[in-house]
């Protein structure tokens, strides 16, 4: 063997390999190709987390791996009413069983549409607070013959300084860049909050943990089939807080008073638009109300009183004028159903809301 | 050893062989090694503890050294006979007639051979590695201990006291049962949680530390178990008269020598000295095959066995697991993944040490493709079973024939007995008793199998179908017998395996 001929070619190959991958970009076909719904039982929620070892679930940026592990990728049955539920942590479910999720306590309830389709809900919540976030998962979701959208949303994922933020938004350019210019979005494509790949980060030294990633899910998948364990959840958490600050801000926002172009409306007009006529539902999703210090200036953690309030005012004039079916469940759940966040919910309080909801899926489902 | 790790070493090992053509290779090794030693130990929340252990592994050994040294001339290495090693594979050593001696002797012969002895430079040499190293403490010149080191003085002290033992042993030369028994010790007291607690807990109160934060995982000394063997060995050895006269040169650059620290081989020193004595040139076909052990040892580590350890039976999720089907998956996992760690990690040694004209001995063949547990002990870790062999089995075995037990009886005791000392050297926990009396007894009953079966296994020879068919059902079996073995090894409770055991067979 000559080995400095051996070196050369291998050096060679490996030039050759990373050129290919930098012109082309096989992650979205890589992310396709999926063992879930297969070997494996598709995942309830979307891939999210930063304990792998714990909670057999991380988080990663391939949007198509994503949804590849969902259960939504699995084929859709002929009898089936599918009702997608898009939103923040609250919907994906932290520090909830999937079974205990919004999604699970709509699917327990066993819900029949009047023309005897079995109403199936699909938790494509994933946790972080923005609407653009919610927009793209709404995006895709189109794609999976949904019957039905519900859309729960919070004041917090409408400022436009959380449009941008959320990683997953920041990861995916393309697309988002594709739905800021379909929907003529106020927010710039070239916003340097995005991650632009170089052509070094597109070869595959660039792209290697974006490929290891990918491959870990399906390694993932085998714990998550063996275990049924998702998430990592802690024996004891904090609880969210009920004596506040005395502070009446609210981002970069002032009262008295909330104006509707201080919040990121037209995502919610982007939305209904997407959903193209498919039945959709917003929801203002349940809120904790302390009774703690301060809390005649806020209500929790997240909102002073002024700007919740001036909130809920322009998103049900909001959905008045657009003429959408909605919901205002701010304070739908009692305060002590609230758990490590002033919008996540304990399993009692997911019951509640689902069943609140799952009257709403119930009429839209039945043509009422 | 990390990424960055190995290729450090495998740089260093091609730029001496490139630039120096091979000379001084015996010196870079033992530089190499000392630092290697600081380099590679983890750091412990016990206050300059990692360097400390690093130093103690090297006291140690020139102990050890002082203790073994010859006084007189140099004695020649015996040569090694490939068709009759020291020790025997298991399924001969129990077919033997019961006087016959189970391991030869073969005795060194008095003749200078070598090089003058080096002694002085060599402890130069170290003790300059120490105090640099501990200068580290002050010029922070660079990054060779996982945490700051002691003061200067401190080391100072200590190297003087460590070179006092050295000359008090080499002195009255005590028996070399007492330092065996001090390495046992150390041994036991490092793999026994309780004992490593009151420990963890002593040197934090002498340091000052809160003993009440006192954990079993404080203590985690590199390569310790590899260097006790090694060191045992020579003990053995020399107390059997069989140890050819070593400089310290070469007896350190043996028992730290830096790609089979962490994991390994446990070769035999008069081989290994025969390697470190013959006069190396760096050839193509050395780096090829070097190159190419390194190269799929990192795949098989780093590729396979993390990969592997995702999804591997461990502590947590063997609770967790809801079906037989997805417990074996795991298990599966778990058995690949400990093959592709170990064998991945000895062929990284063994390349390393190829590069530098040294050939380690293999610790793997193929050992889940075994026939039988007979077999399948040939093929794994095979430099410990070997040590075991020549050092605890081979004895006792003589022992007990002499004392004129059954040959049945001697056979159960003496595997049993030698697989529960393997499980021991793991850690000293009821798990690894019960892996080692499931491995004892999975022999003995193979053993005694082979035995009553030998003539009609002969029938076989004319029926290659069947033989065939045998043979794969042989490895099937053995394969599983000793995944199942696993179930007590990967995890900490007899409880938590005996449900890991439960949940496998459906119950």
């Amino acid at each position: 063997m000559n080995l400095r001929a051996l070196l050369l070619k291998t050096a060679l190959l490996f030039a050759v390999a990373n050129l290919l991958l930098a012109a082309g970009d096989p992650l979205p076909a890589l992310g396709r190709l999926s063992l879930y719904n297969a070997l494996f039982p598709g995942r309830p929620r979307l891939p999210f987390g930063e304990t792998p070892d714990r909670a057999y679930n991380f988080s990663l940026y391939q949007l198509e791996a994503m949804f590849a592990a969902h259960e939504i990728s699995a084929p859709k049955p002929a009898d089936e009413y599918r009702v997608v539920l898009i939103g923040d942590s609250s919907v994906w479910g932290t520090l909830l069983r999937p079974e205990d999720t919004l999604a699970g306590r709509i699917n327990a309830a066993a819900l029949t549409a009047a023309d005897g389709k079995r109403i199936r809900a699909y938790n494509l919540g994933y946790p972080t607070m923005s609407l653009m976030k919610d927009l793209l998962m709404l995006d895709l979701a189109a794609q999976h013959q949904p019957d039905m959208i519900v859309w729960l949303t919070t004041l917090e994922s409408f400022p436009a300084n959380k449009q941008l933020a959320s990683p997953i938004v920041q990861n995916n350019l393309e697309p988002v860049r594709r739905l800021i210019e379909q929907h003529r979005l106020s927010f710039d494509s070239n916003d340097s909050a995005f991650v632009v790949p170089t052509f070094w980060d597109r070869t595959l030294i660039g792209r290697r943990r974006a490929l290891a990633d990918v491959f870990r899910l399906q390694l993932y998948g085998v714990m998550w089939a063996a275990t049924g364990i998702d998430q990592d959840y802690p024996a004891t958490y904090e609880l969210r807080a009920n004596d506040l600050e005395a502070d009446d801000s609210f981002h970069d926002l002032k009262p008295p008073h909330l104006a509707e172009s201080d919040l990121a409306f037209d995502m919610l007009d982007a939305g209904a638009a997407i959903a193209d006529g498919i039945p959709i539902l917003f929801v203002n999703e349940p809120i904790f109300a302390a009774d703690g210090a301060n809390s005649d200036l806020r209500y929790n953690f997240f909102y002073p009183r002024w700007a919740y309030d001036d909130y809920r005012a322009l998103w049900s004039e909001r959905a008045a004028r657009n003429g959408w079916r909605a919901l205002d469940l701010w304070n739908l759940v009692a305060p002590a159903e609230f758990t490590n966040s002033a919008v996540h919910l304990s399993a009692a309080g997911e019951a509640l809301l689902a069943e609140r909801v799952g009257e709403e899926i119930l009429q839209v489902a039945s043509g009422r | 050893m990390s990424l960055l790790h190995i290729l450090i070493f495998a740089a260093i090992a091609l730029a001496h062989g490139a630039l120096l053509k091979g000379r001084g290779r015996n010196w870079l090794m033992l530089i190499a090694s000392v630092l290697a030693l600081y380099w590679l130990q983890p750091s412990t929340p016990i206050r300059h503890l990692d360097f400390w252990l690093s130093t103690a592994s090297l006291a140690l050994t020139i102990i050890v050294w002082a203790a073994t040294r010859s006084q007189t001339p140099n004695l020649k290495l015996p040569t090694p006979n490939p068709n009759h090693p020291t020790t025997e594979p298991p399924n001969h050593r129990t077919t033997q007639p019961p006087n016959h001696p189970t391991t030869p002797r073969q005795r060194p012969v008095a003749i200078a051979e070598r090089e003058p002895p080096n002694h002085p430079t060599t402890l130069l040499i170290i003790v300059s590695l120490i105090l640099l190293i501990a200068l580290n403490r002050t010029l922070a010149f660079c990054c060779l201990t996982p945490t700051r080191p002691p003061g200067v003085l401190q080391v100072t002290i200590a190297l003087a006291l460590i070179a006092a033992i050295a000359f008090l042993v080499s002195h009255f030369r005590p028996n070399p049962l007492i330092l065996i028994a001090v390495i046992l010790f150390l041994f036991i007291a490092l793999k026994t949680d309780s004992l490593a607690h009151a420990l963890s807990a002593a040197l934090r109160a002498l340091n000052g530390q809160d003993a009440s934060q006192a954990s079993p995982l404080d203590i985690r000394w590199l390569g310790f178990s590899y260097l006790a063997f090694r060191l045992i060995h020579v003990l053995r050895e020399r107390a059997s008269g069989k140890l050819p006269d070593l400089s310290l040169q070469e007896f350190v650059i043996y028992t730290v020598f830096f790609p089979a620290i962490t994991a390994g081989p446990i070769d035999r020193v008069e081989r290994f000295v025969k390697d470190l004595r013959a006069p190396f040139v760096l050839s193509q076909s050395s780096v090829a095959e070097g190159g190419w052990r390194i190269l799929w040892g990192v795949f098989k580590k780093f590729a396979l066995a993390d990969t592997l350890a995702l999804v591997a039976l461990n502590e947590v999720n063997a609770a967790q697991v809801r079906s037989a089907f997805w417990m074996w998956a795991l298990l599966y996992a778990y058995a690949f993944r400990l093959y592709f760690d170990f064998s991945g990690y000895t062929d990284i040694a063994l390349g390393l040490a190829r590069l530098l004209g040294v050939t380690l001995p293999d610790n793997f063949d193929r050992p889940y493709l075994s026939q039988n547990l007979t077999a399948f002990w040939n093929g794994w870790h095979i430099t410990l079973a070997q040590w075991f062999r020549a050092h605890y089995f081979n004895p006792l075995t003589r022992a007990l024939r002499s004392r004129q037990w059954p040959p049945a009886l001697i056979i159960a005791f003496t595997q049993l007995s030698t697989m529960i000392l393997i499980g021991l050297w793991h850690g000293v926990t009821w798990n690894f008793v019960a892996w080692g009396v499931w491995h004892g007894i999975g022999l003995f009953i193979h053993n005694r199998w082979a035995d009553s079966t030998k003539p009609r296994a002969a029938l076989l020879d004319n029926r290659p179908l069947l033989k065939r068919a045998a043979a794969i059902g042989g490895a099937l079996l053995t394969f599983h017998f000793v995944a199942l073995g696993w179930a007590w090894f990967a995890l900490p409770e007899i409880g938590l395996s005996l449900k890991v055991l439960r949940v496998l067979f459906g119950r």
